[in-house]
C-alpha cells in the first residue's frame, strides 16, 4: 500500500494572524523603528494609553514652558501670600512668585531628573544583571553580592546622607544620588531573567550558529527581556520622581532651582496650610503623584513588548 | 486525490537497516573512548551523580547511529559532550584528529560548523522574536562568510529543500505563526545551513504528532544519504531508530547494555532493558496477536491501486 | 446498559479578547454507558481535551460552551452553576490531567492533599478525623499500587510516575462515577507509561467507574479501552469498538493514522505520514474537514459534511465509505 501524500504542506492555518512581511534578514529593526513600534504596542493597552497621555502632556508642558507660563517663575513681583487671582491662577509664594508659572517650569526639572535617573539606574541594572546572569561562576557571585548589599541598605536614608554631604548641589548630583540607590532591584530581577533565558534552547542554537558573545547577549537575550527592562525603567523612573521630590522637600536639593519638589519645600517653610495657601501644596503634590502613577500605568502595557503573540490586533 | 489534481505519490518511509549512501562520505569518524560524566558539587557536598559511565563507541564516516534509552539513561549528556557543550569527567572524544573535549572558544566555534545539533523542542529552539529567515541566515553569515544578501538567498534555498515553500513567505514568519512540524523543519534547515559533517539529532520528533514524524525523519534520512553526513539519532522511540539508523546503541543508567546492527538488535534483543524499551513502543497491532498484519489487511476494502 | 452521559450538539468556541474566534469543538454527539472505558483519540488541535473539559464543565474563558445539551445521569449539567455544579463534582465526575503530577502543592504531604479533597466535599455534618483520612488514604494508595509510606511524603520526594498515581488516587477519593484521563502518561518516562496505564486499566475494571481516556497515541488507547472515538478538526469522525478498529479502520483519517504506526521488529518497516495541515478552525467548514488531505476525496466531500453513519461495528463519517457499504448491502440483498 503506497501512501499518497498530497502537495507540500500548505501555509499553516494559523489563527487568523497577520503575516508581518518584513525584510527577510532580521526582525530587530533600527532603534527608531523599534521605538515607534514599542509606542504603538503600548498605546494599544488602555491603561498604558492613559499613562502615556499624562506623560506626554507633562513633557509637552515642559518643552513649551516659556510659551505657556504667563510669568517668570522666579520673579518676585507679586503680592506675597495671595490666593488665586486672575493674575496668579495658583496664588503666590511668600516671596511673591507666581505659583502657576513655577508649576509649569518645575515640570522640566522633575521630568528630567525622573527620566534621567530612571534611565541611568536601568542602564546600570541591565549591565550588571546581564553580566551576572549570563556568566555563572565567580563573576556572578561577586556581582550578586554587591547587588544584595545595595538592596539591603535603605534607599532614602542613604540618599539623604549622600545628598547632605556632597558638595555642589546641582541637578546632576540629585540624578546620580537617586540612580545610585535604585539600580539594585532591577539588577536582581534582570539577573534572574537572564539566567532563565541563558538556558533556553534558542540561545544554545545561537551558539551553534556561530554567534559571538556580544551578539548573543544583545540580540538573543536582551530583546526577550524588553518587557522586563521597560518595566524596570518605569519603576525606576517612578522611584526617581518621588525621590527627587523627597530630597527637595527635605531641603537637601538645590533650593534655587524650580521643581515641583522645591515648591513643596517652600510651601512647607512658609506654612502654606496655615496661611490658606493650600494650592501651593495641592498642585505640586497632585502633579507628582499623577506622574508617578502614569509611569505605573504604562507598565501595564509593557508585557506585550516581549511577547509577539500579544502584539497582534483582532 | 486532492483537488489540486496531479499529486505525486511518495512511498512510505521504509527502514530495512540497509541504507546505502549515494555519495562517499568524507566525514571523519567520531570516536568516543571511555567517556564518563559525573556531576558533583563539592561546595554543596551533594551526592555525586554518574550520568555517563565508561561509554565507548564509534560513529563511522557517513553512518547513522541511534542512541536509545529512557530519560536518565545519559543519552542527552552524551549528546552535550559530543557537541562540546559539556566536558567529560574522564575519557576522550575524537573527531578525526580533533580532541573535542579540549576545544575552547574559537576552536569550539569552528567545531560547531562541522557538528550541528537538532533539538527536541521545536517551540524552544527558535527565538520567538526572530523571523525564520533570520534564524536560517545566521549560520551562513557566520560560518560561510556570506553577505546578508547571499545568506538570504541560501536561506530560501534551504527552506525549499525542507519543504517550506514558497520560501519567501516562510522566511518572513515568526515562530509562533508556524506549526510544530514546520518549526522543526526550520530547525533542520538551520542545522544544515553551514554544511555540517555530523548531525546530532536529540529526540527530533518526539514532540511532534505521529502523522508528522515520518516526514521529518524522511528529511533527515534524505540529507544523510545525499550529503554523506554522519547522523547520531538520540531517542527513546525504537520505531524512529529503526527507520533512520543502521547501528543502535542501548544505554541504561549511563552504561551501554547492548549495541549492534539495528534490525538485528531489535529482532533479537539480548538485554532486558532493550526488551522493556521494545514493549514501551506503542504498537496497536502487537496488542492484537503479536504478529503484524500486512498493510493491505488493515483496510476494510480491497487495497487501492497504487497512484503511480 | 444505562446511559451515564449524553451529549448532543456540543460546540465550544474560543474567543480571545484580541484575535479571531476559533471553534475548537463542532457539533459533537456522544453517549457514554455506565462502566464503559472509552478512548478519545486525535492529534494536536483536534479538540479532544477541549471536549473533555466541556463535558466536565471545566472550560475557562475565553473558551465557552456554545450550544448543545449535556446530560449527566439524566440531569442537564450544561447550565448548572455554583453549588449544584459542585455537588456534581463531588460524586459525579473527576479529572486526571497530564500535568496532574505537577498540580500537587510542593509544601504539603500527600495525606494533606487527600484531607483537603475529602473535607472540601464533605456533606453537612460529615467530619473527617486525622485517623479517618489516614485510613481512606491507605485504601486509595493501595488501589493505585503505592506503599502506604507515600502518604507522608512530599511531592518532590516521589518520582513522576508515583506522583501521577497520587493524582489518580485523589481523583478516586470521592468515588466518582465518571473519570476523565487527559493524557495521563504522556509526561512520564516511556518505561513507566506502560505500568501506569496498566494500573488505570485494572482500576477501571475493578472499581467499575466509567472512564474516558484522551490521548494522541492510538496504540495506548486501543490497548486500554473498550471503545474508541477518533476526532479530527473538532469533530468525531469515527467511533468503533477497540478490537474492531485494530482489524480495520473505516474513516480514511483513522486509516492513515494507523499507517503511521509500525512494529520496529518487523522485517520490513513502513512508516506512513499524513501531509497537509488542519483546516482553519476560525472558519465554518462546509464539507468534510479531512477532504484536502484525503486520498479518497470526491466532489461531494468538499460540499457536504458527511454524517456519522453506521459502518462496520460502529460509525464513521465518510461519504465514500458509506456509499460503498450501501452498495455492498444492496448487492447482497439482490444476489
Amino acid at each position: 500500500m503506497t501512501i499518497v501524500t498530497t502537495a507540500p504542506p500548505p501555509e499553516s492555518p494559523g489563527k487568523g494572524v497577520e503575516v508581518r512581511v518584513g525584510p527577510a534578514s532580521e526582525a530587530i529593526p533600527t532603534p527608531l523603528l523599534f521605538l515607534g513600534r514599542a509606542l504603538r504596542t503600548l498605546w494599544s493597552n488602555r491603561k498604558a494609553r492613559i499613562g502615556l497621555c499624562i506623560i506626554g502632556f507633562d513633557i509637552l508642558i515642559a518643552i513649551c514652558a516659556p510659551l505657556i507660563a504667563p510669568h517668570s517663575p522666579t520673579a518676585t513681583t507679586f503680592t506675597p501670600y495671595s490666593g488665586p487671582t486672575v493674575a496668579n491662577w495658583f496664588g503666590t509664594t511668600g516671596n511673591g512668585q507666581d505659583v502657576f508659572s513655577q508649576m509649569i517650569y518645575g515640570s522640566r526639572i522633575t521630568l528630567m531628573v525622573g527620566l534621567a535617573a530612571g534611565a541611568l539606574a536601568t542602564l546600570v541594572a541591565v549591565t550588571i544583571g546581564l553580566v551576572a546572569g549570563y556568566r555563572p561562576g565567580a563573576v556572578d557571585e561577586v556581582l550578586s553580592f554587591i547587588t544584595n548589599l545595595a538592596l539591603v541598605i535603605p534607599a532614602l536614608p542613604l540618599m539623604i546622607i549622600l545628598a547632605a554631604y556632597l558638595q555642589g548641589r546641582s541637578i546632576w548630583t540629585i540624578v546620580l544620588v537617586v540612580a545610585f540607590t535604585s539600580w539594585a532591584t532591577g539588577a536582581r530581577v534582570i539577573r534572574s531573567q537572564a539566567t532563565t533565558l541563558r538556558s533556553r534552547e534558542y540561545v544554545t542554537a545561537a551558539v551553534f550558529s556561530g554567534e559571538r558573545l556580544f551578539r548573543i547577549v544583545f540580540r538573543e537575550i536582551l530583546p526577550n527581556m524588553t518587557s522586563l527592562v521597560a518595566a524596570s525603567f518605569f519603576g525606576a523612573a517612578t522611584a526617581a520622581i518621588l525621590a527627587e521630590a523627597s530630597l527637595e522637600f527635605l531641603g537637601l536639593g538645590n533650593p534655587s532651582t524650580v521643581s515641583w519638589g522645591t515648591i513643596l519645600y517652600f510651601a512647607q517653610q512658609e506654612n502654606a496650610l496655615l496661611t490658606g495657601q493650600w494650592l501651593t501644596i495641592f498642585a505640586p503634590g497632585l502633579a507628582i503623584a499623577l506622574l508617578a502613577v502614569s509611569f505605573t500605568l504604562v507598565n501595564f502595557g509593557v508585557d506585550a513588548l516581549s511577547n509577539p503573540r500579544l502584539r497582534e490586533k483582532s | 486525490m486532492s483537488a489540486d489534481g496531479d499529486v505525486p505519490a511518495e512511498p512510505a518511509l521504509v527502514g530495512n537497516g540497509d541504507r546505502r549512501l549515494t555519495v562517499a562520505s568524507s566525514v571523519p569518524p567520531l570516536v568516543i573512548s571511555g567517556v564518563s560524566k559525573i556531576y558533583a558539587n563539592r561546595l554543596r557536598r551533594e551526592k555525586a551523580v554518574t550520568a555517563v559511565d565508561d561509554v565507548s563507541f564509534t560513529i563511522a564516516p557517513g553512518a547513522a547511529v541511534a542512541l536509545v534509552g529512557a530519560s536518565g539513561s545519559g543519552k542527552s549528556t552524551l549528546a552535550k559532550m559530543i557537541t562540546g557543550s559539556e566536558r567529560p569527567t574522564a575519557g576522550s572524544i575524537t573527531f578525526g584528529d580533533l580532541r573535542v573535549e579540549r576545544l575552547r572558544r574559537n576552536a569550539l566555534r569552528r567545531f560547531h560548523r562541522r557538528v550541528q545539533i537538532i533539538f527536541q523542542d521545536p517551540y524552544g529552539a527558535l527565538n520567538p522574536l526572530h523571523t525564520v529567515g533570520y534564524a536560517v541566515m545566521r549560520p551562513c553569515e557566520n560560518f560561510l562568510d556570506m553577505s546578508p544578501r547571499e545568506a538570504g538567498r541560501r536561506a530560501h534555498e534551504l527552506l525549499e529543500t525542507v519543504g517550506l515553500t514558497p520560501p519567501t513567505q516562510y522566511a518572513a514568519k515568526l515562530p509562533h505563526q508556524l506549526s510544530g512540524g514546520q518549526r522543526q523543519r526550520v530547525v533542520i534547515a538551520r542545522a544544515l545551513a553551514c554544511n555540517p559533517e555530523l548531525i546530532v539529532a536529540d529526540e527530533p520528533v518526539s514532540m511532534l504528532d505521529v502523522s508528522l514524524r515520518a516526514g521529518v525523519l524522511r528529511l533527515l534520512a534524505k540529507f544523510r544519504e545525499e550529503r554523506g553526513l554522519s547522523l547520531l539519532y538520540i531517542t527513546h522511540d525504537l520505531l524512529g531508530a529503526r527507520v533512520v539508523s543502521d547501528e543502535i546503541i542501548v544505554l541504561n543508567r549511563g552504561r551501554i547494555v547492548e549495541q549492534g546492527r539495528t534490525k538485528q538488535v531489535l529482532q533479537h534483543p539480548r538485554d532486558s532493558y532493550t526488551v522493556q524499551l521494545l514493549n514501551a513502543v506503542a504498537n496497536p497491532f502487537a496488542a492484537a496477536d503479536g504478529a503484524r498484519p500486512s498493510p493491505e489487511a488493515l483496510t476494510a476494502r480491497p487495497p487501492a491501486e497504487p497512484a503511480v | 446498559m444505562t446511559v451515564l452521559l449524553e451529549a448532543r450538539g456540543v460546540n465550544v468556541v474560543y474567543e480571545p479578547v484580541r484575535g479571531v474566534r476559533i471553534w475548537s469543538v463542532r457539533d459533537v454527539d456522544l453517549t457514554l454507558e455506565q462502566g464503559e472505558f472509552v478512548g478519545l483519540v486525535g492529534e494536536s488541535g483536534c479538540g479532544k481535551s477541549t471536549l473533555a473539559f466541556a463535558l466536565t464543565r471545566m472550560l475557562r474563558p475565553p473558551a465557552r460552551l456554545d450550544g448543545g445539551a449535556i446530560k449527566f445521569d439524566g440531569v442537564d449539567i450544561a447550565t448548572v452553576e455554583g453549588e449544584a455544579l459542585r455537588r456534581q463534582r463531588r460524586n459525579g465526575f473527576a479529572l486526571v490531567l497530564q500535568s496532574g503530577m505537577n498540580a500537587l502543592n510542593p509544601v504539603r504531604t500527600v495525606e494533606h492533599h487527600l484531607g483537603d479533597v475529602l473535607k472540601a466535599h464533605a456533606r453537612k455534618g460529615e467530619r473527617f478525623s486525622a485517623g479517618a483520612v489516614r485510613r481512606r488514604g491507605a485504601e486509595l494508595v493501595d488501589m493505585v499500587r503505592l506503599p502506604e509510606s507515600v502518604l507522608y511524603r512530599f511531592p518532590h520526594e516521589l518520582s513522576g510516575g508515583m506522583r501521577q498515581r497520587v493524582s489518580i488516587a485523589l481523583a478516586l477519593s470521592l468515588q466518582p462515577r465518571f473519570i476523565v484521563f487527559d493524557e495521563p502518561t504522556t509526561a512520564l518516562d516511556v518505561i513507566v507509561q506502560g505500568a501506569v496505564m496498566q494500573t488505570i486499566k485494572d482500576l477501571q475494571r475493578d472499581q467499575g467507574f466509567t472512564a474516558m481516556l484522551i490521548s494522541h497515541d492510538l496504540g495506548v488507547v486501543l490497548e486500554a479501552t473498550d471503545r474508541v472515538m477518533v476526532m479530527y478538526a473538532g469533530r468525531i469522525v469515527e467511533g468503533q469498538p477497540s478490537k474492531a478498529l485494530l482489524r480495520g479502520a473505516h474513516h480514511p483519517y483513522t486509516e492513515a493514522l494507523l499507517g503511521c504506526y509500525a512494529d520496529p521488529r518487523a522485517d520490513e518497516v513502513r512508516l506512513g505520514e499524513i501531509s497537509g495541515a488542519l483546516p482553519d478552525l476560525s472558519l465554518p467548514n462546509t464539507g468534510c474537514p479531512f477532504e484536502p488531505r484525503c486520498r479518497l476525496a470526491e466532489a461531494v466531500c468538499a460540499e457536504q459534511m458527511p454524517p456519522l453513519s453506521p459502518l462496520g461495528e460502529g460509525t464513521a463519517a465518510c461519504h465514500v465509505r458509506a456509499r460503498e457499504v450501501g452498495a455492498a448491502v444492496e448487492m447482497r440483498s439482490v444476489g
